[in-house]
């Protein structure tokens, strides 16, 4: 099944090639012989660049385990102020909901994702958002949950939840998500 | 079987993605009061070409904004030697320079492109130059044709054939598409060479043009790559736990200065790419990242926090003590050093995010753009040029505005979010 995959994926990339009208395209490499399953293909030229496809398997936002319940526990977010990684007083609750579920289900272990809005530079919102995650996990730990079941990662603002560029995106933007890993 | 199922139906999407590609088209928003007149006769021989090289030579300086080339249209003779040149009737269009030439089939699909530069009103060639070419390259004799002009009327080396490095964000059924993109100076021949359906970030050029290195989300976390543009192999060089961001090339190339927070709060870190050590660059419990080296590749300048709101810092590459060099506003990052290393060009927050210059002597700090979301600056590598990203009807795309803010530039996309322009070196 999985060749049959990504002979369809080469079919489909030579299609795509054919319909630029480039010549001396050369497939330096099928898809399913390299290790991470990518697809590298070089296309003559003047200067030559080839294509480096990200397979996608597995990967993707799915429904998370974790608890399946109403209250405090259903808020899997939390927001925060402009350039700032402080929890908000009024979201402490829900952080030691949580807290309180993951010492009650020890194999279950959370990622807590930072986002920030799309104001200032990239890289630095990479660094604000994962101040905020880690400021989440200080509370979680704080509340008896062990430093080693929380995953951190940082998105900056390469993944907004709301689209649009005036004070009401931006606030929906600067969050945590509390993400329960799948089993 | 859901999985493989859906990974087909991502895969093919990919497929198409990819072949659905836009060209960039660059228009002039503000070009120089008394740009220069200039006439490019559409050269002989060109029938049947795959591409009018006149007509990119015009464009190139045209987009310039330094130039203003006589249209086509306009032209009343059209010589293609020097020696069928009537000075008086191109004096009479006001021109100042006329640029003729020809292109001679070698058979196959080889050519031999020549052209001559004109002094209009001395009456005397400035250059002549007789340049092998290819179908396939006849592009890029079109750019150092226009390189050549530029510089011989200027004094300045021409940026032309030199090509830019973005990463552009579609939508599709929901789900968004992240492309390392590359495209000619001119925003022709994009060609995609990393598609993934997790972030890619932060592109920069190698200092010999062959090679990328920029940060990817597709394991859901940060990792740095470095991918030689020709074969599409890539090598992974940092996957610490936390940040793996902001890559920055020493000018030799021996060298990536890389964001990592493995140690606590993000840090500037130096990696030496033959020996594969790590060394450790700032200190600090705030946050210090968005590194870049000087031309002379003997300071490092960063973004940091330290003193309470982003400011930009410079520090010694062998290491030492950071010092502050921004006071003006509560807000500047990303800085980048322009190719003679007397400027920065940076993000500065006020009332929006602008893109400035800020002079290393004289700590002058001055705004080029309006914003109100300007970001990433990129020089050219002749230093002429401010290539960045701005949102337009709360689209990304990019802008380039020249340093004394005399010239400005739009490049447009088909669709999408482009952002985070990388100029290449020459």
């Amino acid at each position: 099944m999985k060749r049959l995959i990504w002979l369809s994926v080469a079919v489909a990339l030579l299609a795509g090639c054919q319909s630029t009208g480039r010549k001396g395209e050369a497939t330096t490499q099928d898809a399913a012989a390299t290790a991470e399953g990518a697809t590298t293909r070089g296309l003559a030229g003047e200067e030559e660049t080839a294509l480096y496809e990200v397979r996608t398997e597995g990967l993707g936002a799915g429904e998370d385990a974790g608890p399946d319940a109403a209250g405090l526990l259903a808020r899997r977010v939390v927001y925060f102020d402009f350039d700032s990684a402080q929890v908000r007083r009024e979201d402490l609750p829900v952080i030691e909901a949580h807290a309180r579920y993951l010492a009650a289900h020890r194999r279950i272990r959370v990622t807590l994702e930072g986002h920030t809005d799309e104001r200032g530079s990239r890289e630095y919102n990479i660094a604000l958002g994962e101040a905020r995650a880690k400021a989440v996990a200080r509370l979680l730990e704080l509340n008896g949950v062990d430093a080693g079941r929380i995953r951190i990662v940082s998105f900056g603002e390469e993944k907004p939840v709301a689209l649009g560029h005036d004070e009401s995106a931006w606030q929906k933007n600067r969050r945590v998500e509390i993400v329960y890993d799948r089993s | 079987m859901p999985v493989p199922y859906r990974s087909l139906w991502i895969l093919l999407l990919f497929g198409l993605a990819w072949s659905a590609r836009g060209e960039l088209t660059i228009e002039i928003t503000q070009g120089v009061e008394g740009a220069i007149p200039i006439a490019v006769v559409p050269f002989a021989g060109q029938a049947g070409l795959p591409e009018d090289v006149a007509a990119i030579v015009r464009a190139d300086l045209g987009r310039s904004g330094r130039f203003q080339p006589l249209p086509p249209r306009d032209m009343l003779t059209r010589p293609t030697s020097p020696d069928d040149v009537n000075w008086g009737a191109w004096q009479t269009l006001g021109q100042d320079y006329l640029v003729v030439g020809s292109v001679t089939s070698l058979g196959g699909d080889r050519y031999e492109v020549q052209f001559h530069l004109l002094d209009v009103y001395r009456k005397e060639r400035l250059a002549g130059y007789r340049l092998p070419a290819e179908g396939r390259t006849l592009r890029r004799t079109a750019h150092r044709i226009a390189d050549i002009v530029y510089e011989k009327i200027t004094g300045q080396p021409g940026a032309f054939a030199t090509r830019i490095a973005y990463v552009t964000v579609t939508r599709q059924d929901g789900r968004r598409i992240y492309q390392l993109q590359i495209a000619d100076a001119d925003g022709h021949r994009p060609r995609t060479v990393v598609v993934s359906p997790e972030p890619l970030m932060s592109p920069a050029w190698s200092p010999d043009g062959q090679k990328i290195a920029y940060v990817s989300f597709e394991h859901r976390r940060s990792a740095v790559y470095i991918q030689t543009l020709a074969t599409g192999a890539r090598e992974k060089v940092a996957e610490f736990p936390g940040i793996n961001g902001a890559p920055a090339w020493s000018p030799d190339g021996g060298e990536l200065a890389l964001t990592l927070s493995k140690d606590g709060s993000p840090d500037i870190y130096v990696l030496n790419l033959t020996t594969r050590r790590l060394r450790r660059l700032t200190h600090s419990f705030a946050i210090d990242t968005e590194p870049s080296w000087s031309p002379d590749g003997k300071r490092l300048v960063f973004t940091s926090d330290r003193g309470g709101s982003p400011q930009i810092y410079i520090v010694p590459a062998q290491g030492g003590r950071p010092r502050r060099l921004t006071f003006t506003g509560a807000y500047n990052a990303r800085a980048v050093f322009s190719p003679d290393g007397r400027k920065l060009a940076l993000v500065h927050g006020g009332r929006g995010y602008r893109i400035a210059v800020f002079d290393l002597a004289s700590g002058r700090m001055e705004v080029l753009t309006t914003g109100p979301l300007d970001e990433s600056p990129s020089f050219a590598p002749n230093g002429s040029m401010i290539l960045y990203a701005t949102q337009v009807d709360g689209r990304g795309q990019l802008a380039a505005v020249s340093v004394d803010g005399r010239v400005r530039q739009r490049l447009r996309t088909g669709d999408g979010d482009v952002r985070e322009p990388a100029w290449s070196p020459f």
